[in-house]
């Protein structure tokens, strides 16, 4: 056994007990990630088509929205949903106990999918005004409405405009999932430290986290980099 | 009052159009296209010739006067865009292709996304337009890969795959290489010759003297004169025509 002979404790290789914590931490952390990464994405979509809506009103709230979650610490963010937010959603069954409606896990991925939401929605924005005026005035001499000429042309150009700044905020965005370590999701930044209480084993299970997200991001940017050469358009280089 | 075809295609009768900044741009144009009618717009950089093309599809909104397509009038609040913009075509100087779909593409997109017509269908009349626009063999490249000039004709096939009855033109050739311009004129006459109603906004004065019907000349937003490409060639009545075809002549 390496433990034996180094001292070296990587009980999540061989404590059937800490690999099954850890595994479940592990899986907890990639599906909250895929979770934001898509509502993130859904949100900034959406909130960069109504950056460009006519009604005032639904900007002012698009804007509020953004300066709120870009200028305040997201840990803060969960926090007040989790705190604030999360103590007034409380169900009080029959025998007395109240029950929070909304789940740890539940908080964590609003916060989160709203925190890089925020950046999503001003980094397709800034796509959407990089396609020239002219490309929509094009799809609208052909008879397209506007929200055909956004699903047709424009986002498509938008998105590949965007992608470059939407893998840094991705690759943020996985990081930044271990905040929810702070309302005890038990994800993998928090059941490694019930496993290094337990086995003090700090060091060890600092470089099994240090790897395990330098591999979660490494795979991303495999990914995003494949979709942006899939998406490449010959003879076209995008502003 | 239904449109009949003996009536003008386009009518356009007082037409005035301010933008923002306050300069008048259009200051009360009247002028009627007839069906199968090719005019030629000519003028100075600036005096509005952009504008009036524009205004007739409603990519730019009219402040006073009135625009009849077909008897359907553009300065109209309940306007039907997509009535309108069925009917009327139009040819951009940047030709202003969608550069992440190919040619094929691009001429088949507007009829599939905006008429909703059957794909297989739509996909046959792109491949005869783009045969008529001479670039068979070039369905499959990305705007990005062809010259301007062979852009420009896969815009023109583009806009008739919308069955327009109109085509508007807007400098359509400024922005190309003198070697691919050529291609392009003819493409636009044999459209002329085959009856479709065009308005052709135009520098190329050998092109404008051959292919209209009536050739048009405005100025500081107001249209000064116009006549049958022979008489208006030949002895322009207004000095500022006159300086006007001195200098580019
Ligand atoms: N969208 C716009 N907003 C403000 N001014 C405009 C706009 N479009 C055109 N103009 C102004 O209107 C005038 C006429 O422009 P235009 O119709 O493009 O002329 P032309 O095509 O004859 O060169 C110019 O002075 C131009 O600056
Ligand atoms: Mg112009």
């Amino acid at each position: 056994m390496l433990h034996e002979t180094s001292g070296i404790k990587l009980t999540i290789f061989y404590d059937a007990f800490d690999r099954a914590r850890f595994f479940n931490g592990f899986l907890t952390s990639v599906r909250l990630m895929a979770v934001c990464l898509v509502a993130s994405v859904v949100i900034g979509v959406v909130g960069a088509w109504i950056q460009g809506s006519r009604l005032r009103v639904l900007r002012l709230i698009t804007q509020g929205y953004i300066q709120f979650f870009r200028n305040t610490p997201p840990l803060v963010q969960l926090y007040f949903f989790y705190f604030a937010l999360g103590s007034y959603l409380k169900l009080t069954t029959g025998n007395g106990i109240a029950v929070p409606i909304v789940s740890n896990f539940t908080w964590a991925a609003i916060c989160l999918s709203f925190y890089a939401g925020a950046f999503n929605v001003e980094i397709f924005r800034a796509g959407i005004e990089a396609v020239p005026r002219e490309t929509l005035e094009a799809a609208e001499s052909l008879g397209y409405s506007r929200l055909k000429a956004y699903a047709y042309v424009i986002l498509p150009l938008a998105f590949r405009i965007s992608l470059p700044a939407l893998n840094n905020n991705l690759v943020n965005l996985i990081k930044t999932t271990t905040i929810a370590y702070a309302i005890a999701v038990p994800e993998m930044l928090y059941v490694a430290n019930q496993i290094w209480s337990d086995e003090s084993n700090v060091p060890e299970m600092m470089n099994v986290l240090l790897i395990t997200y330098v591999s979660l991001v490494g795979i991303l940017v495999w990914v995003m980099g494949r979709w942006e050469r899939g998406l490449r358009i010959p003879g076209y280089s995008p502003a | 009052m239904p449109w009949t075809p003996d009536q003008p295609l386009v009518r356009l009768a007082d037409v005035h159009k301010t933008f923002g900044g306050g300069v008048e741009v259009l200051k009360g144009i009247t002028m009627d296209v007839m069906k199968g009618e090719v005019i030629c717009i000519i003028g100075p950089s600036g005096s509005g010739k952009s504008t009036l093309l524009r205004c007739v599809n409603a990519l730019v909104p009219i402040d006073r006067g009135s625009i009849l397509v077909e008897g359907q009038e553009v300065n109209d609040p309940k306007l039907d865009k997509l009535a309108l913009r069925r009917k009327v075509g139009m040819v951009f100087q940047q030709y202003n292709l969608f550069p992440h779909k190919t040619a094929l593409e691009n001429v088949m997109m507007a009829p599939v996304h905006v008429l909703k017509r059957d794909k297989k269908e739509v996909e046959r009349q792109a491949l005869a337009l783009i045969a008529k626009v001479r670039l068979t063999g070039k369905e499959e490249s990305y705007p990005g890969e062809l010259s301007g000039g062979q852009q420009q004709r896969i815009a023109i096939a583009r806009s008739l795959a919308m069955n327009p009855d109109v085509m508007l033109f807007d400098e359509v050739t400024a922005a190309l290489d003198p070697e691919t311009v050529k291609g392009v004129l003819v493409t636009i006459r044999e459209l002329a010759e085959d009856g479709m109603t065009c308005m052709i906004v135009t520098h190329e004065m050998g092109f404008a003297r051959e292919v209209a019907n009536r050739v048009y000349f405005t100025d500081g937003g107001v249209l000064v004169e116009h006549g049958p490409p022979k008489e208006f060639f030949a002895s322009p009545r207004d000095p500022r025509t006159r300086q006007f075809l001195d200098q580019i002549l």
